[in-house]
């Protein structure tokens, strides 16, 4: 057994927020081989940033501590910082720098010697590709490359350990499969020890050892290999002869079942411990799959957790009449100049009623400019622009009526409970006496938003801050809910709740557009955009999208990779 | 030890690392040059010349009831002075329509007796009526007119032969600013101001700002210490307000005609003083406020209020209730204004110079303490 770079020991930690004592780590030990990847795991609020900046030296544990190559980090933690390589969140860039002066700050802070950096920052351009920009101001870079110069930064000194914080957050797949090639070199070529947080279950099976937390405790930890094998026999997939949204819809809300999700036009679930496929009556038989690390980790949250209610009333949105399959959005010729740069430019296509409609693309491309067209927010510079029968650029105020919007940040008022929000909300929409008390009624009901009705909406977990920000922007029964990356940052289980609620919604012929990161999720729209560089990429259904490919993130990359080649 | 003598290269290196850093994000980020030069030159040529205290051009209607030659005389001497403008009228109702229209500040009425009483050497031959809103101003406009009263009387004297006849002739001397010019005051005092925002608003505003973007967490991973990142904020933000005080003295000097009487170095010294407690006073800010908003307005409330009210610079501190003067002690722009007021208008005058100076250096020393105390390489 090698030596171990980093030692978690009884670590526990609480912060004091308004009053209130949140317990962000509770009794956590674990530790960290040398030259391995170590994946830190978990949900939203699972204390995975605060358990770094603790093994970084940037907190003080209450109880507890974590040695770091040896040294106390609390104790020592000038000498752990200048034997490892920290990326907080954020990559910690000065934006107003070119990437060489972001470079030549961190080599000067990590006391890089002169003599050595040509060759260092060789070394890291061709790692990283930064080569070309070293002029470039950091600002002006890609969400891919920022990660990247972040990176670089966190390398400049060759650390023997590098703590990265959700290094994937907010970037395409293409980006983050780099990240991925770039970190295993190090440790293949250097055996660069790395401990790395991530909210994406598929990076967990990329690491030699997973360190689940939830809530502040360490809910197991081990090679995924077990992971996977937790969950063996008890993974299914059926593929019904319908869309399989309905299915995964019943099936998740089966208390016999762990998990249903959709992949690649099927549907897969977890069933409880020893129950078998056949007792869930299901419309066609269910083959057995192998199980991968996310059932896994689904099994062990589920335990955790209950999960939350997540039905929305049948009839509470009002049906809206018109027939299916009828145009509700109409974009022709769609463009948005920026001086004299394109961020949208000939994108033209259609939207049914009641579809869920996806709006995918790498960093850049150009979906934010066009769904902020489409709600009403940016005026477009070109192209015909139709929303709910009214033309955006004559009529903006009627056709904002008919929809809702869910901002991708938090948009409510902090400092109001959620009663105040709704009922703010809501006149906001022009809803007033009888048809107002109900709607709230309603929204505190189908949302299970009663027993936190009177609390500071500011001070609500994560998810719960969601399911507000859904009902503020149900409270007028729109017919289109546009919902701008909703699940970024949310656990599993709650985005599953999520997308079940959406399904209710589109079922009850609400028109739902939805941009996101994740390439699962594409798996519930009906249809989806893909854009790239303001273009329009592709456009289909999942399954003429996936085409040959393995999965939509496969097809996805290889669409990006291929439009890159002809660039 | 044995790793000293390498630890000094490093720390040499990573300040020099920090201060580079700084100086490109002065130079392309223009927030600081606007805090630190436009706003200065913004609030100089306001001051200088939109804000003036002097009562000059007052408007004032002068009330002729029987116009006879003498008092023609003096009405032309009245409308000469240039610290009138007067409506000339023979109805008081008139002139007291005008008044309650605040179209005039002042009446100055010379009775149908005037050219009597003035011979008969009576009292009070014209009458002055001042508006007593602004009891300062009213006095002021009052002595204006008894001025051109006075000087109009002697002139006649010196013209006809006769001695005046006043008793007592007063000759007024007003020290350190013959010209009672307001500007003379104004400017000096802008000085206090101008030092507080480059001071105590830049730090607290740019510390916020690594806080805000994240980068602040960056460097703290990295083995830098604290006084390094606090001498990487000092310096930038020492040259420039420096800058922008060698900009404003110029402008005060050159543009504004305001005397120079006491030395350069002084004026340097006592400055750096003072910038050094302003820069203290922000890098605190910054340790409780990271955010640049809430930064700033901190900054506003903690230093830059006291400044332009409690420094005696724009009020009297001498005509303040006792507690206003207690707490104006622990004021440091009090000291600075006082200071440098004295090194414009009055010279080197050591005795007030030397003091002001020690109660610089003590408070740019507690707050550059608790600064350096209180900045922590931890997130809480």
């Amino acid at each position: 057994m090698s030596r171990a770079d980093l030692e978690v020991r009884g670590v526990s930690k609480s912060f004091q927020r308004s009053g209130r004592s949140i317990q962000a780590l509770d009794n956590v030990s674990f530790s960290v081989s040398r030259g391995s990847v170590t994946g830190l795991l978990g949900p939203d609020g699972a204390g995975k940033t605060t358990l770094i900046r603790i093994a970084a030296g940037l907190l003080l544990p209450d109880a507890g501590g974590c040695s770091v190559l040896g040294l106390d980090a609390a104790a020592e933690s000038l000498a752990v910082q200048s034997r490892i390589g920290y990326m907080p969140q954020r990559f910690g860039l000065y934006e107003d720098l070119s990437v060489q002066e972001n470079l030549d700050l961190y080599a000067d802070l990590q006391g890089v010697p002169k003599t050595l950096r040509p060759e260092r920052f060789e070394d890291l351009s061709r790692m990283t590709g930064l080569g070309p920009f070293v002029k470039r101001l950091a600002g002006r870079l890609s969400g891919g490359m920022k990660q990247k110069l972040g990176l670089a930064c966190a390398l400049i000194k060759l650390p023997e350990l590098l703590l990265l914080d959700e290094p994937t957050v907010g970037v395409d797949p293409l980006s983050r499969r780099e990240l991925w090639e770039i970190v295993y070199n190090l440790v293949q070529e250097r055996s660069l020890t790395v401990l790395l947080s991530t909210a994406y279950m598929d990076e967990a099976q990329r690491c030699e050892h997973a360190v689940v937390l939830y809530e502040g405790r360490l809910l197991g930890q081990g090679p995924p290999s077990e992971f996977v094998e937790a969950a063996r026999n008890r993974t299914f997939e059926v593929q019904p002869s319908g869309p399989p949204r309905a299915l995964q819809a019943r099936l998740a809300g089966d208390p016999k079942v762990v998990d249903a999700s959709i992949t690649t036009g099927c549907v897969h679930f977890v069933t409880a411990k020893g129950v078998q496929p056949s007792a869930l009556d299901l419309p066609v038989a269910a083959e057995p799959r192998e199980p991968s690390f996310e059932d896994g980790f689904m099994i062990l949250l589920h335990q955790a957790r209950r999960a939350e209610g997540t039905h929305l009333e049948q009839g509470a949105i009002r049906r809206h009449p018109g027939q299916a399959g009828e145009s509700i959005i109409k974009v022709r010729g769609l463009e948005r100049r920026f001086g004299d740069f394109y961020a949208v430019q000939d994108l033209s296509f259609e939207v049914g009623r009641g579809e869920i409609f996806g709006l995918l693309g790498p960093n850049g491309a150009g979906k934010s400019t066009t769904f902020r067209m489409l709600c009403g927010l940016l005026p477009p510079t070109g192209g015909r622009l139709e929303v709910a029968g009214y033309d955006l650029r004559k009529a903006p105020s009627k056709a904002r009526k008919r929809i809702g919007y869910m901002a991708q940040k938090f948009s409510q008022y902090g400092q109001l409970s959620v009663r105040e929000n709704l009922r703010f909300f809501s006149s906001a929409y022009g809803l007033a006496g009888k048809e107002r008390k109900d709607r709230l009624a309603w929204a505190l009901n189908a949302l299970n938003l009663e027993t936190s009705a009177d609390a500071n909406a500011g001070q609500l977990p994560f998810g719960v801050k969601q399911r507000l920000a859904l009902a503020c922007a149900l409270m007028h029964q729109p017919e289109i809910l546009f919902l701008d990356e909703p699940t970024s940052g949310v656990d599993p289980l709650a985005r599953r709740a999520f997308w079940r609620r959406i399904t209710t919604l589109s079922e009850q012929g609400v028109t739902i557009i939805v941009t996101t990161h994740f390439m699962e999720e594409a798996e519930y729209c009906d249809r989806m955009l893909i854009m790239m560089r303001g273009r329009l990429l592709a456009l289909g259904a999942p399954d003429e999208i996936r085409g040959d490919a393995a999965s939509i993130e496969e097809a996805f990359i290889r669409l990006i990779e291929s439009r890159r080649e002809a660039a | 030890m044995k790793g000293g003598q390498r630890s000094d290269a490093g720390s040499a290196m990573r300040l020099r690392g920090l201060l580079r850093k700084e100086a490109l994000q002065i130079l392309r980020d223009p927030s600081a040059i606007v805090i630190a030069l436009i706003l200065p030159m913004a609030l100089l040529l306001l001051f200088g010349y939109g804000v003036s205290l002097d009562a000059k051009d007052t408007p004032a209607a002068l009330v002729v009831e029987v116009p006879s030659p003498t008092a023609m005389e003096f009405a032309g001497r009245f409308i000469l002075s240039r610290y009138f403008t007067p409506v000339v009228t023979t109805s008081m109702e008139e002139a007291q329509d005008l008044m309650r229209h605040r179209r005039v500040e002042a009446i100055v009425r010379l009775r149908e007796d005037f050219e009597r009483k003035l011979k008969d050497n009576s009292t009070a031959p014209i009458q002055i009526i001042v508006n007593g809103v602004d009891a300062n101003r009213a006095r002021q406009v009052a002595g204006y007119a008894a001025g051109v009263w006075r000087t109009w009387l002697s002139l006649r004297g010196l013209e006809q032969g006769v001695s005046s006849h006043w008793p007592v002739t007063l000759e007024q001397r007003i020290w350190f600013n013959p010209e009672i010019r307001s500007q003379n005051y104004l400017v000096p005092g802008l000085l206090v101001v101008i030092m507080t925002l480059s001071g105590s608003l830049l730090t607290a505003l740019v510390m916020a700002r690594e806080w805000e973007r994240g980068t602040m967490e960056a460097l703290l991973v990295t083995p830098v210490r604290v006084r390094e990142i606090i001498i990487g904020k000092l310096a930038p933000n020492y040259a420039l307000g420096m800058a922008g005080l060698a900009l404003a003295v110029g402008m005060a000097v050159f543009l504004f005609g305001v005397p120079l009487r006491g030395s350069l170095l002084a004026l340097a010294g006592v400055s750096t003083l003072f910038l050094l407690t302003c820069l203290g006073m922000g890098l605190l800010i910054s340790v409780l406020a990271r955010n640049q908003f809430v930064a700033g307005q901190a900054a506003i409330l903690a230093t830059f209020l006291p400044a332009f009210f409690l420094s005696g610079f724009i009020f009297d501190l001498g005509s303040t209730p006792w507690l206003v003067q207690a707490v104006s002690k622990l004021i440091a722009a009090k000291y600075y204004a006082s200071a440098v007021i004295t090194l414009f208008l009055a010279g080197n005058v050591w005795s007030i110079i030397w003091p002001s100076s020690l109660a610089l250096a003590v408070l740019a020393g507690f707050f550059l303490f608790v600064a350096v105390k209180k900045t922590k390489k931890r997130l809480e």
